[in-house]
């Protein structure tokens, strides 16, 4: 089904953002009639490439070919001109007009400079037709479900005879029917000999749909394989990378995850929210580190957003030292001894326009109110003991953060929720984007609190990171929990295999 | 069967989008009936008329203010704009050019003024609320530079427009600013639905961000609307100038909020991407409806007004957002 030579090449790309290398000597190959999927973890470069090739990134070095034609876009409009579309995770169409109009808009059939609103509906039947799209192109597109409207932006895609369709995540909001549905419309435009790229976390989606993929690590490209002929273990194991071998196990004694009488910090049962996670068993007890291991849209951060409160589990139960607690929103959770450390520290955590002491006082400010200030010298004395402990850097108190590198930032924010005593620490992504030093530092960090009494979450994209740090391991895969690995159980190789193939035998 | 379904929720659906406009129109007919039941010779044709003769100004103005607002911005200084346009023509017309002159001079301006708040929202990402708020108070001090005093109208050709009587039928008849006011609607109805610049503006108060990636010319439309309702408030100032046949710094205090309000009321959202010309029209009339009650119930003081269309909006923002709610819930 692939033809003889590649409709889009891209090669040696190298993309750097300031000192960062975010893409370094990469190559793409898209064939007419195939879906190529864009593996790789977070970080690992995906959409700085798709915005390469859409024209949203310079590169500083490397060249793409569209059908042997050297080209440089200037922008999406530009590559959307050339025949290559972009249908993003979010849905960018205007939910306020209707089918018709979001298929057409900016390029709507005109008879003497006015809109022939016939000829529009007639066009718009016309691709939702080609796609076999049952919809009424004069409904407003709000009163169709979020599915709906994501073929409503893939038929717009289509509309303008594109040869290239690159689909950032469109699946990560689709239960399983719709996906069906969109994949539907993705085998029929390939037949039609659209290339098309395919971005998705799903590992069992991606064996479904793809002909080809190429891998990305770190910036860098690991691999392309043709899909029939990777298992999923060889596929996960591209990945996340294998550097078990050079680091050693951190020097931490082991905890006493065998004493089962000790009351759990946390226990959860049955929490899960629609959507987002399946109901999930999980027990921390006082010094313990849990991992959750996983791929990124696993559940592993949905799971845990339900235990902090950030969003709202739909079932299950809570119980902090042996109470049950409904934990409605952050505060409940903060108030019953839980702190969560996000994945996103720029959404999530640190507030840039703050010194790095109002950060590290700022929640304890919060849980002692707002009419209680701690005093000056108090703050002062705060920081400066957190700035040595953490080794934070510069150690000046009234730095902004923003200026603080991203492992300094994390730092802090670990500093702001330890100086609370949480009972409960759920680390997500602690060491993401951030230098080896600082890294080990933070692991180090992690163990010396657990080593002290506190139970940790710990969540990492780095599966080898969460092996050497967990007591325990929860596994989880494509939203739901495959198995919990425990003492001499948890090794790499155990939780590659877990994640690549939920369990089953075989692979 | 599915596709039944759709049908039965679009026929649900449609009047959703057109029910504030509706409900806007069942509220304008109520008032007139009621003024009707109460008093003798409200219900003429010619007090319908009068609705539109003592407020063209108002609809021009609610005209561009929609534009404005449909993507999600605001323009405060219609009003002040308002002011100096009545200025500007008054002392134009007294150091002697030419009245046609005068008013190409005076469209041109408020345009421009537009284009320049526009310019600074659109490229300098300035909040519209700000930007406006220093235009409005820019244009109001500009009218005090001009004179301290209110300047009076002698033009021939002004005061002939300003008496004229345009005879619709027996004994009914429309001013030329009533007119004009009629004509600026059906052009804004064209452009906001006919052409590639009307779906534009609707697209980026839906989501500008996805207008933006879809290739639209989001800068034209989001500085265009400004420009338009600039040359709307100046055309709505040389109406004012021949309904009051002077220029004064104190004209039209307050107007932008009586614009805004008529907007609202129509139906429009102040979020943007939702709303009518024909509901802004409406809106209008509805205000205009309630100046008459109280004028012939005459007892009544003016402030009465301020507080039934002060309740008024209440009504409506409130009915504008279980609306959206139950839209979205859906």
């Amino acid at each position: 089904m692939a033809g003889s030579r590649p409709l889009v090449e891209m090669t040696g790309i190298s993309v750097a953002f300031g000192p960062v290398q975010a893409l370094e000597g990469v190559d793409l190959r898209l064939y007419p009639g195939e879906v190529h999927a864009l593996m790789g973890e977070n970080g690992a470069g995906k959409s700085t490439l798709i915005k390469a090739l859409t024209g949203v990134h310079p590169v500083d070095a490397g060249q793409i070919t569209v059908q042997g034609e050297p080209v440089a876009f200037s922008g999406p409009a530009a590559a959307q001109a050339a025949g290559i579309s972009t249908v993003y995770q979010e849905v960018n169409l205007c939910p306020n007009l209707s089918v018709a109009e979001n298929l057409l808009l900016g390029r709507e059939p005109r008879r003497a400079g006015r809109i022939d609103w016939r000829g529009a509906r007639r066009r718009a039947t016309e691709v939702l037709g080609r796609l076999h799209l049952d919809l009424d192109p004069s409904s407003p597109l709000d009163a169709h479900p979020i599915a709906q409207q994501q073929l409503v932006a893939i038929a717009r895609a289509v509309e303008v005879d594109s040869r290239v369709l690159v689909l950032d995540e469109p699946t990560s909001s689709l239960d399983a029917s719709e996906v069906e549905e969109l994949f539907r419309v993705v085998r029929g435009l390939r037949d039609d000999g659209v290339a098309i790229l395919f971005v998705s976390h799903f590992i069992e989606q991606v064996y479904e749909i793809s002909d080809r993929m190429t891998v990305l690590r770190n910036g860098s490209r690991v691999g392309e394989y043709r899909t029939a002929e990777i298992s999923r273990v060889q596929l996960v194991s591209a990945m996340v990378g294998r550097e078990l071998e050079v680091l050693e196990r951190l020097d931490r004694a082991p905890a006493a995850p065998a004493d089962e009488t000790e009351s759990p910090v946390l226990r959860a049962v049955g929490i899960g929210r629609k959507g987002a996670v399946e109901p999930v068993d999980l027990v921390v007890r006082p010094g313990e580190v849990v991992g959750l291991a996983g791929l990124l849209g696993s559940g592993r951060t949905e799971l845990a957003r339900l235990l902090f409160g950030a969003d709202r589990a739909d079932h299950g139960e809570i119980a902090v030292d042996g109470r049950v607690v409904r934990i409605r929103n952050p505060r409940t959770a903060i108030d019953a001894g839980i702190a969560f450390s996000s994945e996103d520290r720029k959404a999530g955590g640190v507030v840039g326009d703050l010194t790095v002491r109002d950060n590290i006082v700022l929640a304890m400010q919060a849980s002692r109110g707002w009419m209680r200030r701690i005093p000056g010298r108090k703050q002062d004395e705060l920081a400066r003991r957190w700035i040595e402990l953490l080794d934070i850097r510069p150690a000046d108190p009234d730095a902004l953060l923003r200026n603080l590198s991203g492992g300094n930032q994390q730092k802090v924010l670990l500093a702001r929720w330890l100086i609370t005593q949480p009972r409960l620490l759920i680390l997500d992504e602690p060491t993401r984007g951030i230098d080896v030093g600082a890294k080990a530092q933070i692991q180090a960090l992690v163990a010396e609190q657990a080593g002290q009494g506190t139970a940790v979450v710990f969540i990492s994209a780095e599966l080898d990171e969460v092996v050497r740090l967990s007591d325990r391991v929860l596994v989880l895969r494509d939203r739901k929990p495959v198995a919990e690995l425990a003492g001499e159980d948890v090794d790499m190789d155990r939780v590659m295999g877990l994640i690549a193939t939920g369990g089953e035998a075989g692979a | 069967m599915t596709a039944l379904v759709e049908r039965v929720r679009d026929v649900r659906r449609v009047p959703t989008r057109f029910l504030p406009v509706i409900v806007t129109f069942a509220l304008f007919v109520l008032m007139f009936a009621g003024g009707g039941l109460r008093y003798d010779s409200f219900a003429s044709g010619q007090v319908l008329l009068n609705l539109l003769i003592d407020n063209a100004f108002l609809v021009v103005l609610a005209v561009g203010m929609t534009f404005v607002i449909l993507t999600g911005g605001i323009d405060l200084s219609v009003g002040s704009v308002v002011a100096l346009s009545t200025m500007v023509a008054a002392a134009l017309l007294r150091a002697g050019w030419p009245p046609v002159v005068v008013m190409l001079a005076v469209l041109a301006g408020g345009a421009l003024f537009g284009l320049a708040m526009g310019a600074v929202i659109h490229y300098l990402e300035i909040q519209p609320f700000i930007v406006t708020l220093a235009g409005m108070f820019l244009a109001r001090g500009l009218c005090y530079v001009i004179d301290l005093q209110s300047i009076s109208i002698e033009d021939p050709l002004f005061r002939t427009i300003a008496q004229t009587a345009v005879p619709l039928g027996e004994e009914l008849f429309l001013s030329p600013a009533a007119l004009v006011a009629l004509a600026v609607v059906a052009v804004a109805v064209y452009v906001l639905h006919m052409t590639r610049f009307g779906r534009t503006v609707y697209a980026v108060g839906g989501n500008q961000q996805s207008a933006m990636l879809m290739g639209l010319r989001v800068a034209q439309a989001r500085v265009g609307v400004y420009v338009i309702s600039g040359a709307c408030s100046a055309l709505a100032g040389l109406l004012f100038t021949f309904y009051m046949l002077s220029g004064y710094s104190l004209h039209a205090v307050g107007m932008e909020l009586d614009a805004i309000a008529a907007v609202v009321i129509g139906g429009t959202l102040l979020t943007g991407g939702s709303g009518f010309v024909l509901g802004s029209v409406l809106g209008v009339l509805v205000l205009g409806t309630i100046q008459t009650i109280l004028s012939f119930e005459g007892t009544l003081s003016s402030w009465w007004s301020r507080i039934v269309i002060g309740l008024l909006l209440l009504v409506f923002v409130v009915m504008q957002r279980v609306l959206a709610r139950r839209g979205a819930a859906r």
